[in-house]
């Protein structure tokens, strides 16, 4: 006789806890076969709010660890993420209506590219700053320094990305130590959640990557507009309406200067360019002297 | 530093007014430690600023003479005999030959044992600079080095001012500076004040050379310039001229901002000597111009200003015969020394 | 007359052999313009100078048509070291040349030939020097082996330091390959055409640098081109808000360097006289024409007092007058409308409570000139603590402690400078670190170099200009696939600039 399954309320992360959509709201996430898999929070503009506020407060304390620890605990995501590779196999055949291979080559990628992006943690600022040799008695040095606060609207595929999707939008803006606000793949946001759950058991602070379920179409927009938000990665938001209602994003974007990363398809290609696309250079200047 | 027993301090006036009736090295040095530091860099970009005024046509004339007239004529050879002296003096009291309206330098400054020399050639020219007569400024101390016993240099000193030096040019001990033993320096100067009083009661200026070249930093330039202040420096003088560098505009204008910040507190106002190194008069007004920019160009007279040099006066004479005639003039129309 | 207020020491303006009237420079010739012709004139004498004409957008057209030519024809397939030999000698042009350059900019700008002479011009000169050896050496700036050039780049540049906007424009552009076209600013055309010139005595390739000129109708149909690839922009943050928005979907690389509004940070700790002098030229160099300014002057409580006594001290001695006077510090503000707009904050400073100090100085009768000015008792709300001026004044908050001085810094959506003043220098750096600006100067201010990059955080704007960085923002990394040109949509053509006639067509 076979056991009656214990079905996993797929919630928001926000500010490291779960909570439910402020607005009560949810929707049903399916396989492509149409066949129901679970109710997903489908989260609200004030959800996005919050999750700003949050992303915002975690910002200073997760930039203010050593690169070191950032790549540790980047790195220990990837352990976890191994450790529960069946579960995120699963996930990905149910909602994304694929083979295990294919979904295990999916979860393997995604892991991979954890690792590759937590041991860029204490090295991009070597490749990205420099010394510079200006013509005075003056140390001049050029370092990165995280943007802030990125709202990123995973990959939207149906398939193929809605795990490895969003790990390659959230790796390259958090090595850094910015926070993140990411709208999940809207069909297939599963295993988003449960990376969140991964997230939140891996010392990653609470607050540092905040996800959302729900509709990017709705929730973008407030998110392009925030004054506190710092920069975009539009990576997913070229299926929002007719594929080029990013642009309004972006013209919505520039309202505070916001730096964008315009559209990609797919899961984009780990690059050190996606890190150095949420990164300011600071130059520092001192005087020197032995008298 | 020793806490329990502190080490009382000659009791010079200006000290007890700033740091309190029982004076001690203690005190002393909580003030010079607690000074604001000076970021070298931005002190010689101002230096560097105040050298690119352009002083042209009746402020240049009026900056020349000005330089002739804060002048101390100098000569600190251990060659010197009393023919150069002589010769000294009456370049002192004339300048230009060819021009009687030249203005005459302030001061002839000499080793103590010239002073008598000089005293005899000035004669009747002898006296006060800001009333247009030359005074005699005695080098003194164990002059250039100050490696003596205090009984010598106010032997030293006691010597010059009995042979009639208005001024003295003291040394500081670099080694107790450097060292730490502010103290020491301290009542050495107090010591010598005392050693330039005069039977009458009144005092010879005394002009404290803090050898800025052996100080070598900022820093130390600024705590030995309020360690002479406060132990009753009449100036402060940047050098002996036997170090380099001796006088540079960056020292200077250091200096004066100490002068500036001690006029500011009390009112009272302290020379300032340059000297060593300057010998264009194109430097000297970039000196000039560095105290009008600090301190105020009532500074620029003799009783607050004074240039240590020996070679400047005829650069200043090239150029001002420049300015009378309209054409360049070369070395055979000024007199050597 | 005392010594200390100098007799006159005038710059001569015989070095100058200007023209009556200026065309554009494009193609490699002045061409007559089709918009209506304008005067630059002098700010501190209001009198003409010469008469500059307008592109209009058919001359916008034949500009980026003549650069589009020489990028494909010429620039792009020449050899790196060919390039730089360019660039080289358009640096030593400039040398030679920079007398007459120095007072040409002083007297268009307004600024002191003193600052023109020893910090503008030499400055342009050395960023030609330094991007002329980037060159040949692309494949060493850190983005693969092949970086791309990008094409044609639009380039729309201020008139508080017109010639070295131009520099920091055209030298990277051109090092990585691409063509310009550049627009100086309305009120200050005058070197820009100048340097036209030069690219001429350098027998630069026609089309390469082109130079228009006009007002902001003029920089819109640039900045807007359909065939423009990368578009940079120094200028206001409303302006810079307007090209991003224009920009938008269109895959164009973007730079704007644009408003800030700068704490200058002192501790009670810091070296006094130089910290004085840093407060002195962080606001009142080129007359607080400076983006980068240190317009709030962020003071530690307990020094607070001792620190605004020796700044207005010190402030009694700038000399403010004519700007081809050797000895003038403060020389005249650019335009009628920039006075107009400096007098109107500094008002509502005063009747927002803050209390106003301004030198002593005499104000010529003709020109546009503003006292060197000073608000204490300036709390953060107020006005003239948030709004760049853009002018000589300066505004004086008070700190406690370390961590309350970053807060107070940081209280703006502006984040391009900041100046940090202690003898501590572990509080310096960690203070560095905590500072959301692109540059920080610890016991300096207002100090800019061809190897350091230069460029904000926030709404001052993105992108750097200056250093391995600001070449990098003019060229693409080989292997890297932009986000637009392969965004999945297949609807949208692969070449990012079409993307948004490709909208057009969508919405019809």
């Amino acid at each position: 006789m076979s056991r009656l399954a214990v079905p996993k309320t797929y919630k928001l992360a926000i500010g490291g806890k779960f909570p439910r959509s402020e607005s009560g709201r949810t929707y049903a996430v399916a396989s492509p076969s149409g066949r129901f898999l679970a109710n997903a929070a489908l989260a609200s503009r004030k959800d996005a709010r919050d999750a700003v506020v949050a992303a915002r407060a975690a910002q200073p304390g997760w930039a203010g660890a050593t690169a070191y620890n950032r790549g540790q605990v980047l790195y220990r995501i990837a352990e976890l993420l191994e450790g529960r590779r069946a579960q995120f196999v699963d996930e990905i055949v149910q909602s994304e209506g694929v083979t295990a291979a294919v979904a295990g080559a999916q979860t393997d990628a995604a892991i991979d590219l954890w690792v590759w992006y937590a041991g860029w943690a204490d090295k991009y600022a070597q490749v990205a700053g420099n010394g510079n040799p200006v013509s005075g008695p003056y140390f001049n040095l050029s370092v990165p320094d995280p943007t802030g606060v990125v709202a990123a609207i995973a990959p939207q595929e149906r398939t193929g990305v809605s795990l490895l999707g969003f790990a390659a939008v959230v790796a390259p803006v958090v090595l850094s130590g910015n926070t993140t606000v990411v709208v999940a793949n809207e069909a297939a946001p599963l295993s988003a959640i449960s990376l969140a759950e991964v997230l939140a058991t891996s010392d990653v602070p609470g607050g540092v990557v905040n996800t959302l379920t729900g509709s990017p179409a709705e929730l973008a927009p407030w998110l392009a507009s925030h004054a506190d938000v710092n920069a975009l990665d539009l990576a997913g938001a070229g299926s929002i309406g007719d594929g080029t209602a990013w642009i309004d994003l972006q013209i919505s974007a520039a309202e505070t200067l916001k730096r964008v990363l315009p559209p990609v398809s797919g899961a984009p290609a780990p690059s050190l360019e996606r890190i150095t696309a949420f990164v300011e250079t600071k130059t520092v200047w001192h005087t020197k002297a032995m008298l | 530093m020793t806490i329990d027993h502190p080490v009382a301090l000659a009791p010079a006036d200006r000290a007890v007014r700033l740091l309190g009736g029982d004076l001690t090295e203690k005190a002393l040095r909580l003030h010079l430690d607690g000074l604001a530091g000076v970021d070298a860099v931005g002190l010689e970009a101002r230096a560097a600023d105040l050298a690119t005024r352009s002083i042209k046509t009746s402020s240049k004339a009026w900056a020349l003479d000005t330089i002739i007239r804060t002048c101390d004529l100098t000569t600190l050879e251990g060659a010197d005999t009393p023919g150069k002296v002589r010769s000294l003096v009456a370049k002192a009291v004339m300048p230009d030959p060819s021009d009687p309206s030249c203005p005459r330098v302030a001061a002839v400054c000499v080793y103590g044992d010239m002073v008598p020399y000089a005293v005899e050639a000035l004669g009747a020219h002898h006296g006060d600079p800001e009333k247009g007569l030359v005074s005699v400024a005695a080098v003194a101390t164990a002059f250039p080095s100050g490696r003596a016993s205090l009984a010598i240099k106010l032997a030293d000193t006691r010597e010059a001012v009995a042979a009639g030096a208005d001024e003295i040019d003291m040394v500081i001990d670099r080694g107790a500076f450097l060292s730490g033993r502010y103290g020491l320096v301290f009542d050495q100067i107090v010591a010598v004040k005392e050693a330039c009083r005069r039977a009458d009661g009144s005092y010879a200026h005394l002009k404290v050379i803090l050898e800025t070249g052996e100080l070598q930093t900022y820093d130390n330039v600024r705590r030995a310039s309020w360690l002479a202040i406060l132990a009753g420096a009449d100036f402060i003088k940047t050098s002996t001229g036997k170090v380099s560098p001796a006088a540079t505009l960056p020292v200077t204008l250091l200096m004066l901002e100490v002068i500036r910040d001690w006029h500011r507190l009390t009112g009272e106002t302290i020379g300032m000597k340059p000297a060593g190194g300057i010998r264009a008069s194109k430097d000297a007004v970039r000196y000039l111009v560095t105290v009008a920019e600090t301190v105020g160009e009532q500074w620029l007279t003799p009783h607050l200003w004074r240039f240590g040099a020996s070679s400047l006066v005829n650069d200043v004479l090239l150029q001002r015969q420049k300015m009378t005639t309209g054409h360049y003039s070369g070395p055979d129309y000024v007199t050597v020394d | 007359m005392s010594f200390l207020e100098y007799a006159p020491a005038p710059e001569s303006t015989a070095i100058l052999n200007l023209r009556e009237t200026y065309g554009l420079f494009i193609d490699g010739e002045f061409v007559d313009g089709r918009g209506e012709p304008f005067a630059t004139i002098s700010p501190a004498t209001e009198k003409r100078i010469a008469e500059v004409a307008t592109a209009n957008a058919a001359d916008v057209d034949r500009a980026v048509a003549a650069a589009r030519r020489a990028y494909d024809r010429t620039w792009s397939t020449m050899s790196g070291a060919d390039r730089g030999k360019y660039l080289f000698r358009i640096a030593r042009l400039i040398q030679e040349r920079s007398r007459e350059l120095a007072v040409a900019e002083s007297l268009d700008n307004g600024k002191p030939i003193k600052e023109t002479r020893d910090v503008d011009i030499p400055l342009v000169a050395a960023w030609f020097f330094y991007y002329a050896g980037w060159a040949d050496k692309l494949e060493y700036a850190g983005l693969g082996a092949n970086p791309r050039a990008l094409g044609v780049a639009a380039q729309v540049i201020p008139w508080n330091f017109p010639l070295l906007m131009l520099a920091w424009k055209i030298a990277p552009a051109l090092a990585a390959g691409n063509t310009v076209v550049l627009k100086p600013a309305e009120t200050t055309p005058l070197t820009a055409l100048l340097f036209a010139e030069i690219c001429q005595q350098a027998d630069l390739p026609a089309g390469v640098v082109n130079i228009i000129t006009g007002a902001g109708e003029t920089g819109r149909a640039l900045v807007s081109h359909d065939d423009v690839d990368k578009v940079a922009f120094t200028g206001s943050t409303p302006v810079g808000r307007e090209i991003a928005r224009a920009a938008a979907g269109t895959g164009k690389k973007l730079t704007l360097e644009l408003g800030g509004k700068g704490a200058n940070i002192v501790f009670e700790d810091a070296a006094m006289d130089q910290a004085v002098e840093g407060i002195v030229s962080g606001i009142f160099f080129n007359q607080g024409h400076v983006c980068c300014a240190g317009s709030r002057l962020l003071v530690q409580e307990n020094v607070h007092d001792e620190v605004v006594d020796r700044l207005k001290t010190r402030l009694s001695t700038l000399r403010l007058g004519d700007p081809l006077d050797k000895n003038t510090d403060i020389g005249a503000i650019n335009s009628r409308e920039q006075l107009d707009r400096i007098r109107a904050l500094s008002d509502i400073g005063e009747q927002e409570g803050g209390d106003r100090w301004t030198a002593a100085c005499e104000i010529p009768s003709s020109g546009y000139w503003f006292a060197p000015t000073i608000f204490t008792n300036v709390s953060t709300s107020h006005r003239i603590a948030r709004d760049e001026i853009f002018g000589p004044v300066l505004s004086v908050l008070t700190f406690r402690t370390p961590e309350e001085a970053v807060a107070k810094a940081n209280n703006t959506p502006y984040g391009l400078s900041a100046g940090i003043w202690t003898e501590k220098a572990s509080r310096m750096l960690a203070l560095a670190d905590r500072l959301r600006v692109g540059v920080v100067w610890a016991n300096t201010f207002n100090k800019f170099d061809p190897a350091s990059p230069f460029g904000g955080y926030k709404e001052s704007g993105y992108g750097r200009e200056g250093g391995r960085h600001g070449l990098a923002a003019y060229l693409e990394a080989s292997g890297w696939q932009p986000p637009a040109a392969s965004a999945g949509a297949s609807t949208r053509s692969v070449r990012g600039r079409s993307a948004q006639k490709t909208r057009k067509a969508v919405s019809k």
